[in-house]
């Protein structure tokens, strides 16, 4: 008797998790980013319009991009986007510690962030305080004096194969 | 089946007895529920975090009628139409963020008034646990209600926190422990965005209160059997003294019931707080009420310096002076230190920390060292408050490891 009501009980129980699984799987999927969303994720930016040491602030995915055109006296970085022999620093203007927006300080050629002290050279490389990594590279397409951010052209995947910056 | 009355008129207490019990409930919720007599102000806390529990609720209820929990219209619903069309729209607005900041300097309080006492040890494990669980509930609630007015802070403190949730650097151990998917999937944008702002809304308007409904029931429940603690840890014996009191020997008796006559003394404690709670709400709300949430939410800029609100500051500020991902290893032992308290007690006395010999010291350290925290956290992080919010941080943990060793070497009382 009682291998009948085990029974019973197993097969509610295992019907009853099935289903349970299935609803937290379904409750993940809702909580997921919308295609929608997801589908805003490319923007085009012209960089022939930037001055020189002058920080331009675009944005891609809700996120701000810099955008600082280097000077000739700055130095050179293997980082860098260069277009029509114009050296570019193009980064996600995250601090890669919590995601607060770096200041750029023109005169000292550095990024300063509030929230946690974090500092970044002209080249987007942490010089001081607790940000991980120098700022991140998005995932960026060269196309003539432009730039489609959102794709990945042959210079992203060469700085992502060279661990020069990682996926985001 | 049970025997029912005929002759009990509907609703008399005969009939009312017969159907729902309510002499035996009324009996042993409250009548005849025991509470130490010796016991002072610091033990009316939990009434008053109940009280203002209420006025949440209260305050939430009308402002929830009139904000929109949309990206554009979020910040005007507030700022605007509550503030100043609605007709006593400020004063929902103005209980509900004093009472939001008040009740965390309450529970701190309660919290204290536990560690001191030692009242988290010997069969009271459960209460402290539950009430833990009831601070993260809390503070999850007022983190989610930070969020609705969506003005600058709003948006950079959930930038910031939901951040957290993408765990270590991808280059510490081989990225293992880099989820940077869980942040995305947190906030269902690549950002804070709409989809942040409804889920938000809903954790705090539905989910989070309905759970700490429920957990603050199974917090009293676990009141019950282990009882009160009282100001010397002593060891009451209950049913001895119920009875003495139910005969009449009340001053014999080392008890009172919870109601009226604990309930009286609560209440005389809850008058004063509400005086200066509501001395708070007209005259000084301002300090619940950050300038820079003022502005509305700008993915673009971020304010010069983000900080949380005050009750947060302890813990920020445990994660703000390491580098990224030992920073990340000392916030998380900093939100489990205190669920661990009664197992790396080792002492076996229930005694008030001034007759714990380096407890008492250990007691002390610890709210100084919790104070120091939430100063430097609040401050920028910049020369000597680096150094001494590290030194801070760094004792806050030395404490906790220390914790057992000197507490073992407690003699028992």
């Amino acid at each position: 008797m009682s291998s009948r009501r085990d029974f019973m009980g197993m097969a509610l129980g295992g019907f009853a998790a099935l289903g349970g699984i299935a609803a937290l799987y379904a409750a993940k999927k809702t909580w997921d980013p919308l295609p929608s969303v997801k589908a805003g994720g490319f923007t085009t930016i012209d960089l022939s319009v930037a001055k020189e040491n002058e920080l331009v602030i675009e944005k891609w995915r809700g996120k701000p991009i810099f955008i600082l055109k280097k000077s000739a006296s700055m130095p050179k970085d293997n980082r860098e986007i260069v277009i029509g022999g114009n050296r570019y620093l193009v980064a996600i203007g995250l601090c890669t510690h919590l995601g607060c927006i770096p200041a750029y300080l023109p005169n000292d050629l550095m990024f300063k962030c509030a929230c946690h002290g974090g500092e970044f050279d002209s080249n987007g490389k942490q010089t001081f305080g607790p940000p991980p990594r120098p700022l991140d590279i998005p995932p960026f397409k060269i196309n003539g004096t432009s730039l489609v951010l959102g794709e990945t052209g042959p210079e992203y995947e060469k700085m992502l194969a060279n661990k020069l910056t990682q996926s985001v | 089946m049970a025997h029912f009355d005929e002759k009990a008129k509907p609703f008399s207490n005969q009939w009312m007895n017969d159907r729902l019990a309510v002499d035996t409930v009324k009996k042993v919720l409250s009548t005849e529920y025991w509470i130490p007599k010796n016991i002072n102000f610091l033990w009316a806390m939990g009434m008053i975090l109940a009280a203002t529990f209420g006025l949440l609720i209260v305050s939430g209820i009308f402002l929830v009628m009139y904000y929109q929990p949309d990206t554009k219209t979020a910040f005007d619903s507030v700022n605007y139409t509550i503030m100043t069309e609605v007709g006593y729209g400020w004063l929902w607005r103005h209980i509900h963020g004093v009472a939001a900041s008040v009740v965390f300097l309450i529970i701190y309080i309660h919290m204290f008034t536990g560690i001191y006492y030692g009242s988290y040890k010997k069969g009271r494990e459960m209460i402290w646990l539950t009430g833990m669980l009831l601070f993260v509930l809390f503070s999850a609630e007022a983190f989610s209600g930070y969020m609705l007015p969506w003005g600058q802070m709003s948006y950079w403190a959930g930038m910031v926190i939901t951040n957290l949730f993408g765990g270590f650097t991808k280059d510490f151990l081989g990225g293992i422990g880099n989820i940077q998917a869980l942040v995305e999937w947190i906030r269902g944008d690549y950002v804070p965005g709409q989809a942040f702002l409804s889920r938000f809304f809903m954790l705090h308007v539905f989910l989070l209160p309905l759970v700490i409904m429920g957990v603050i029931v199974l917090h009293f429940a676990a009141l019950r059997i282990p009882h009160v603690n009282n100001q010397d840890g002593e060891e009451v014996d209950f049913e001895k003294s119920a009875r003495l009191y139910k005969e009449g020997n009340k001053k014999e008796s080392e008890v009172i019931p919870f109601n009226p006559v604990f309930l009286s003394k609560d209440i005389f404690v809850m008058g004063i707080y509400f005086v200066l709670f509501f001395y708070l709400v007209f005259y000084h709300f301002e300090f619940a009420m950050d300038p820079v949430n003022f502005d509305p939410a700008d993915g673009l800029k971020t304010p010069a310096h983000i900080y949380p609100e005050w009750y947060f500051l302890w813990s920020y500020e445990i994660l703000r002076p390491f580098p990224f991902n030992v920073g990340l290893v000392a916030f998380g032992f900093a939100q489990v230190a205190f669920f661990l308290l009664p197992f790396l007690d080792r002492s076996p006395n229930v005694a008030p920390a001034n007759r714990r010999g380096l407890f008492g010291i250990w007691f002390w350290l610890m709210l100084i060292d919790m104070i120091v925290l939430t100063i430097m956290g609040k401050l920028p992080p910049e020369g000597v408050w680096n150094v001494i919010g590290f030194v801070a941080a760094l004792t806050f943990i030395i404490l906790f490891i220390l914790l057992p060793f000197i507490t073992k070497t407690e003699k028992k009382a």
